[in-house]
């Protein structure tokens, strides 16, 4: 077999083992999918009159519900990548990584498989998500090929995100670290378009607002999904994505290379 | 590769490893051959594991040159990994998986395929007598079947060289002599194997070739045989009742070291002598001097580690320090 060949195969293997942990540890996994389930509840059914009465042109809690699903899609990619950068924190506290590096597989396999593991998991959150939406009378006027842009926006702002918890996860301590540093991702679609419109903000935290990744993310998603306004919010959402996630596989693989290079047990 | 016994599995030469100021490992020289244990023996901190994962390809040397399996550490470590099997010190394995899962899982990123690999694992599963706990989850794994299914783990690939880093630490007495009769079962099928141990009894049962190791540099090397004979030979024990026994002894026999602290009088004598040990018996009931208990010491590694890691000047060995005692200080 070529050396690719083997790169795909042992990426197989691992995200195989991902899966079966997934699956093995579903406490973790029901928390994640959970979590925006609960928010999507509660920004609908608690805020979601008062929230929606200060929408434009059609206002009430249906209104609101439309409005915010993007922002909690978000919020699934969010907080799914907060089980990824914990898992892979568990990994790298667990001495079977050493095994692994003593093997001759492809090298970045065992982080391939944390990320095409977490994708599937994200993936199956969001599916599961809108499917509550739907249920509580969410209504889109997205025709296929919208739904179809919007999944792939959706996908690779995760992927982008899923690196980044992976470095984030490799560059912890403990897993507890792991575990709590990613939660500013899910304050950052707060602190966007998500739940609010931006030109609601006082102005310096409008601007702030403006410029991070979650907005043009939540601004395309409602765009497709509304028939509203996409224009430039696409590009800027896709340049986030494709910037994160080269920044962050680098920093991982680096991470990964040099981890306990110094210290002897 | 040929596999000739007399094919060195590791050549370590000058292998020197700092972290930071600290030097850890000082021009160490190793050579392991096919089919043969070098046990590498040293305290806690001695540099044992630091050296494992340098000749593991887990992390590099500072300088010094190394082949593994025939290939350079250094610039072939992915011809090394295809070739080894490392067990560390503590347990490699997927905690989330169960037992043959954990093997299916070598099995693969081994390339064994599907058929072979199957086999495999159905095999090492019956052989470290894990075929009744494959299916069950690690969770309820005891200590010893984590150790098995570790070790079973690494020889999923076949390795022509293998690293045993403190194998049997943790280990109740029957899991550590099963582990025992692996090691020696896989060094007689032409294995390459280096151990590391705290224990001495370890490397005296098992090894073909012991070094020990002190503060990052080998202090002796050589036969467990070898190393033994370096040292003073053994010698008997009397114990006495009063201080004036001992001091009448202690005249009677003037090549005695008296210890008037614990009224002990230790006589050297030749190994397994008996004719020389009934002849000391004789001479003191002859002088009616009353022996109330005897022992008999031969040296044995204890010694020789305690001699030639300086933590005991030799010849004044006390005979109850084990090495653990010497140690987790």
């Amino acid at each position: 077999m070529t050396t690719l060949a083997y790169t795909l195969t042992d990426s197989r293997v691992m995200l195989r083992r991902n899966l079966k942990h997934q699956l093995r540890y579903p406490s973790l996994t029901l928390m994640l999918v959970g979590l925006p389930i609960v928010l999507l509840l509660l920004f609908v059914y608690v805020f979601g009159g008062q929230l929606g009465a200060g929408l434009g042109a059609h206002q009430g809690r249906h209104a609101y519900l439309d409005y915010v699903v993007p922002g909690l899609l978000l919020i699934t990619v969010a907080s799914a990548v907060q089980g990824t950068s914990i898992m892979v924190a568990m990994d790298m506290t667990s001495g079977i990584i050493d095994r692994f590096r003593t093997m001759a597989i492809a090298r970045a396999s065992v982080l391939t498989g944390h990320v095409l593991g977490s994708l599937i998991q994200t993936l199956a959150a969001m599916a599961i998500l809108i499917g509550v939406a739907f249920g509580l009378g969410f209504h889109s006027s997205a025709g296929p090929l919208e739904w179809l842009a919007a999944i792939g926006i959706l996908a690779l702002f995760a992927f982008a995100l899923i690196w980044l918890a992976v470095a984030l996860g490799l560059a912890a301590k403990s897993v507890e670290t792991a575990s709590n540093t990613p939660m500013i991702l899910i304050l950052l679609v707060f602190l966007g378009s998500g739940f609010v419109s931006t030109s609601t903000m006082p102005a310096g935290l409008r601007q702030f607002a403006e410029y991070q990744p979650f907005t043009p993310a939540a601004d395309t998603v409602r765009g497709l999904l509304t028939h509203a306004e996409v224009g430039h919010h696409a590009i800027a959402a896709i340049a986030w994505s494709v910037g994160i996630a080269v920044v962050a596989y680098l920093w991982s693989l680096s991470l990964y290379n040099r981890r306990r290079a110094v210290e002897p047990k | 590769m040929t596999g000739l016994g007399s094919t060195p599995g590791i050549v370590a030469r000058d292998v020197c490893k700092s972290f930071g100021s600290h030097l850890v490992l000082d021009k160490v020289n190793l050579t392991a051959h096919e089919g043969s244990i070098l046990a590498l023996l040293g305290p806690n901190g001695a540099g044992k594991t630091t050296i494992v994962r340098i000749l593991s390809t887990l992390i590099s040397a500072d300088s010094g040159s190394m082949q593994v399996a025939g290939h350079d550490v250094v610039s072939d470590p992915d011809g090394v990994r295809a070739l080894i099997g490392v067990t560390g010190q503590f347990s490699a394995v997927d905690n989330l998986l169960t037992g043959a899962e954990n093997l299916q899982l070598m099995a693969d990123l081994r390339h064994l395929g599907r058929q072979a690999g199957q086999r495999r694992v159905a095999e090492l599963l019956e052989r470290f007598d894990l075929t009744d706990a494959a299916d069950k989850p690690l969770s309820v794994y005891s200590g010893g079947m984590r150790r098995r299914l570790d070790l079973a783990m690494t020889l999923i690939g076949e390795p022509r060289v293998i690293f045993l880093d403190e194998p049997t630490t943790g280990l109740d007495p029957r899991s550590r002599l099963t582990t025992w009769e692996i090691i020696r079962q896989l060094a007689s099928a032409g294995v390459a194997i280096l151990l590391t141990t705290q224990h001495l009894d370890e490397a005296d049962e098992l090894a073909d070739q012991i070094a020990v190791l002190d503060q990052g540099r080998i202090v002796a090397e050589g036969t467990s045989a070898e190393l033994k004979s370096r040292i003073p030979g053994g010698h008997v024990r009397l114990h006495f009742a009063d201080p004036d026994l001992l001091s009448s002894a202690a005249v009677l026999i003037p090549t005695a070291a008296p210890d008037r602290d614990q009224l002990v009088l230790q006589v050297p004598v030749a190994d397994g002598n008996v004719d020389s040990l009934r002849a000391l018996l004789d001479e003191l009931h002859e002088a009616r001097i009353t022996v109330e208990g005897l022992s008999i010491h031969t040296p044995d590694l204890d010694d020789v580690f305690l001699a030639v890691t300086g933590n005991h000047v030799p010849g004044r060995l006390d005979e109850d320090s084990t090495l653990q005692g010497a140690t987790r200080r």
